[in-house]
């Protein structure tokens, strides 16, 4: 890669010297050109050794992707099983959390009461929020419930976009049958078309 | 296996062609929902774990077409597509999409999944596969991705070999706001394959200039900046060179190499003293940077080449020092990766909550093993062995998550059937009492309906007599009976009473026929709803029976096959944590050494060049010159 190395300096003369500035200003290009193209990935070559390594990775990388569907259909067993065995389907409650089609809403927290009794407190990332923005729907809370009549109760914590806090509670009564029951609640700001807490039955 | 810039071309189109975030507008299934939160944080295990149930469910169910999925199924087999692939489940990428375009589905429907296919097989380096996806693409376009089908069509021409082609396709796609800066980009890549080198330089000097505030398309204009100088330096044609590598951002990652190129047209051009400015601000940078390290032998070899020896030596001596602590630092690297601790740095869960965590691991202090492999793992190969071993240490950790709730499980069922076996028997006694009870009254009322029933077609007043008058009428008969038999002296008289006595309530049960009738059938209503009531407690308590023993019997075959499987996976992903790990320990190492074997040997240079420069400057004061 350099022109010079160890040994070769060692014989090298003072005067002799002088005249290698030439030489070193071609190797440093030189090199200089070798790292500029690597780094831009416009004409480097891959090496055997580099060859190999890459069919290595190859060929973990496809083992690794039949480790990844082994797992995943563990996991669709064992969700059929803590659901019949967590909260089977008589007793089933699950409360989902969405917001309102280009809600600017900053959400920090919703707290969720049934038959007031705190069910949960969930706190809001920037991640989760950007999440829920973009459509995403998030279950809230799963748990179980007697059939019959019941109240739910939905408090919000949130920011507005001109910065200043937003706060709603409601309360909905709700009917559990036989079937699992899933409540979806649809939160938008004071701004939107339909603002506040909605709640609906899927 | 492709080159480098077919790479290269692939990061770029990825990144312009990068799936739009899915929105749920008028969302029909909470658990689609569910799945795209979880993709939108980037949790895709999570998202295809509740998307591939769901699609399981909904193509189970006798009418499909009535299951809330229904309304996004096409979405939704997109949708998992994009997932697995973003898992990096290229294998199985693709499959869903496929069964869209084998199904009697419109053509607009066919021409997005084709699309989406295309781009699977793009991103899987399969671009033949690619370029047959979009052959199948026919009529009329959806507007929204009309333009990246072109974009993605250039690029599948351009990993093919094609660039004619690709040239044809970017040229018409230039005004496409969405894509500006990538498509000006690959259309100057595209030129310079096609072997149309002036044109390829004029467009990625159009390229270098565009303006834009978005990160991607900065990063792009740089890109191109840096592409166009490098052929510029290599043509002679320095000014040119400079001008490309001066407009690329002072703080982008193309920055320090920038700036040493900029140098180095400065040199070429015989221009040392304007070298110096561009050196000068980049030996002040991060010392692992390979531009900066070139920079410091650089920067003295400017000042000596304009005979100021003595600041050449002492620049020269700094480079030693510098050269000399960072193959320091390199052997730390290189000891501390055998220690194994790069492998534990990269799975630090706090420094993942950031984007650029790869980045950021070289600023933690205790980090050293990461400090020289920053441009390595930036790399395609590396990025890929790594996210396999977070995918595979994630995997890890739910698995011995699930472990652990098998023994939960256990215990659960172990709970509920101590507490229900004592019960159930008791319970079950008592509920078959209350049974027989129940159905002697269902009976009843059956016979009772039946009996209203009747009447509409023969009426039969007597039927709906009170019981006191029944009670009466059972008189009168015995009293009829006893004037029969006792034959006495004034028996008609007793009989007309007798007679007068039943003629009254004879009278009465016809007269009040119609509103006993009304009134019987609204007894009967009544004793209906109680009925009802009675049998959904029947059902609701028949159920609760059930659950009850569902809720711990039958478990333990699934519960042990599912503890096999896991046990079976977690040795299986143990494996291959250590595999991925030791191909990353080594890529790493190997890395390190390439760095080590660079600085000995500008090392070697310097060391030669401080002495040189020393003896020059000794001369140069004795010939009473500035040294």
């Amino acid at each position: 890669m350099l022109a010079y190395d160890s040994n070769a300096v060692s014989r090298h003369s003072w005067a002799a010297s002088r005249g290698c500035a030439a030489l070193r200003l071609h190797a440093m290009r030189k090199h200089f050109f070798v790292v500029m193209s690597a780094l831009l990935c416009i004409c480097a070559r891959t090496s055997p050794a580099d060859e190999s390594a890459r069919a290595q990775m190859k060929g973990l990388d496809e083992q690794v992707q039949e480790v990844k569907s082994d797992v995943l259909s563990i996991a669709a067993e064992l969700n059929q099983l803590e659901e019949k065995l967590l909260y089977p389907s008589d007793t089933h409650l699950a409360v989902f959390v969405m917001l309102a089609h280009g809600e600017t809403l900053r959400l920090d927290a919703v707290r969720i009461q049934i038959d007031g009794r705190p069910a949960t407190h969930y706190i809001y990332s920037f991640k989760e929020l950007d999440a829920l923005r973009k459509g995403g729907v998030q279950r809230i809370y799963s748990g179980n419930i007697a059939t019959g009549a019941h109240d739910i109760e939905v408090s919000v914590s949130a920011k507005l976009a001109n910065g200043k806090d937003y706060t709603q509670t409601e309360h909905f009564p709700f009917a559990k049958e036989i079937k699992p029951k899933l409540l979806g609640v649809m939160l938008a700001g004071p701004d939107a078309t339909q603002p506040g807490i909605h709640i609906g039955d899927w | 296996m492709r080159g480098p810039l077919h790479w290269l071309l692939m990061e770029m189109a990825l990144a312009a062609v990068a799936a739009r975030p899915s929105m749920a507008a008028d969302l029909r299934d909470l658990y689609f929902g569910e799945a795209l939160y979880q993709a939108n944080q980037g949790q895709y295990f999570d998202a295809l774990e509740r998307l591939d149930a769901e699609l399981a469910q909904h193509h189970r169910v006798d009418q499909p077409e009535l299951d809330s999925l229904q309304y996004h199924i096409r979405q939704a087999d997109f949708s998992v597509g994009d997932f697995e692939l973003r898992y990096r489940m290229h294998l199985r990428a693709g499959r869903a999409i496929k069964a869209v375009l084998d199904a009697d589905v419109d053509q607009p429907v066919k021409n997005e999944a084709a699309y989406r296919l295309a781009r699977i097989e793009f991103q899987k380096d399969q671009p033949e596969d690619a370029l047959h996806a979009l052959e199948r693409i026919q009529g009329t376009v959806p507007v929204n991705i009309s333009d990246d089908v072109e974009f993605l069509r250039a690029n599948v021409y351009l990993a093919l070999g094609r660039p004619a082609d690709a040239v044809e396709v970017l040229r018409r796609l230039q005004s496409a706001e969405r894509l500006k800066g990538f498509t000006a980009y690959n259309l100057g890549i595209a030129l310079l394959q096609a072997g149309h080198t002036p044109e390829a330089l004029r467009q990625l000097d159009k390229a270098g200039q565009i303006e834009s505030g978005a990160t991607v398309t900065a990063a792009i204009r740089d890109k191109s900046n840096m592409v166009l100088g490098s052929f510029m330096l290599r043509s002679e044609d320095y000014a040119h060179a400079e001008l490309a590598f001066d407009r690329v951002h002072l703080e982008g990652p193309y920055s320090n190499l920038a700036l040493l190129s900029t140098g180095w047209a400065d040199v070429s051009a015989h221009d040392y003293q304007k070298a110096l400015t561009p050196w000068g601000v980049l030996i002040e940078r991060d010392g692992t940077d390979a531009a900066v390290q070139e920079a410091r032998l650089a920067l003295p070899f400017a000042y000596s080449k304009l005979r100021v020896y003595g600041r050449a030596a002492l620049l020269y001596g700094q480079a030693l020092d510098s050269f000399g602590k960072e193959l320091e630092k390199v052997d730390a690297s290189t000891r501390s990766i055998r220690a194994g601790n790069f492998l534990k740095a990269l799975v630090r869960e706090e420094i993942k909550q950031d984007n650029l965590w790869v980045v950021r691991l070289r600023a933690l202090p205790d980090t050293p093993e990461t400090f020289y492999l920053t441009e390595l793992m930036a790399s395609n190969d590396f990025q890929t062995a790594l996210q396999n071993y977070l995918d595979m240490e994630d995997l890890r950790r739910r698995l011995i998550v699930w472990q652990g709730g098998f023994n939960a499980f256990e215990d659960l069922i172990r709970l509920r059937h101590a507490n229900y076996e004592p019960l159930l028997p008791q319970v079950d006694a008592h509920f078959r009492e209350l049974d027989s009870r129940m159905r002697v009254r269902l009976d009843q009322r059956d016979h009772l309906q039946k009996r209203l029933q009747d009447i509409l077609t023969a009426p039969r007043p007597a039927l709906l007599a009170t019981a006191d008058e029944r009670v009466a009428l059972e008189r009168l008969r015995r009293i009829e009976t006893a004037l029969r038999q006792a034959g006495g002296a004034e028996p008609a008289a007793e009989e007309a009473r007798v007679q007068r006595l039943r003629g009254v309530l004879t009278w009465r049960l016809n007269t009040e026929y119609p509103e006993r009738l009304t009134q019987a059938h609204k007894n009967l209503h009544a004793l209906n709803d109680d009925v009802r009531a009675l049998q959904e407690r029947y059902t609701a308590f028949v159920r609760a029976r059930q659950a009850a023993v569902h809720s711990y019997a039958g478990y333990d075959q699934p519960i042990r096959r599912l503890r096999t499987r896991v046990d079976e996976a977690l040795e299986h992903v143990d494996t291959l944590l250590a595999r991925q790990g030791h191909v990353i320990e080594a890529v790493a190492i190997d890395e390190l050494n390439t760095r080590h074997q660079r600085l000995e040997a500008y090392q070697v240079q310097a060391r030669y060049a401080v002495a040189d420069s020393y003896d020059r400057a000794l001369k140069e004061r004795a010939s009473g010159g500035t040294p």
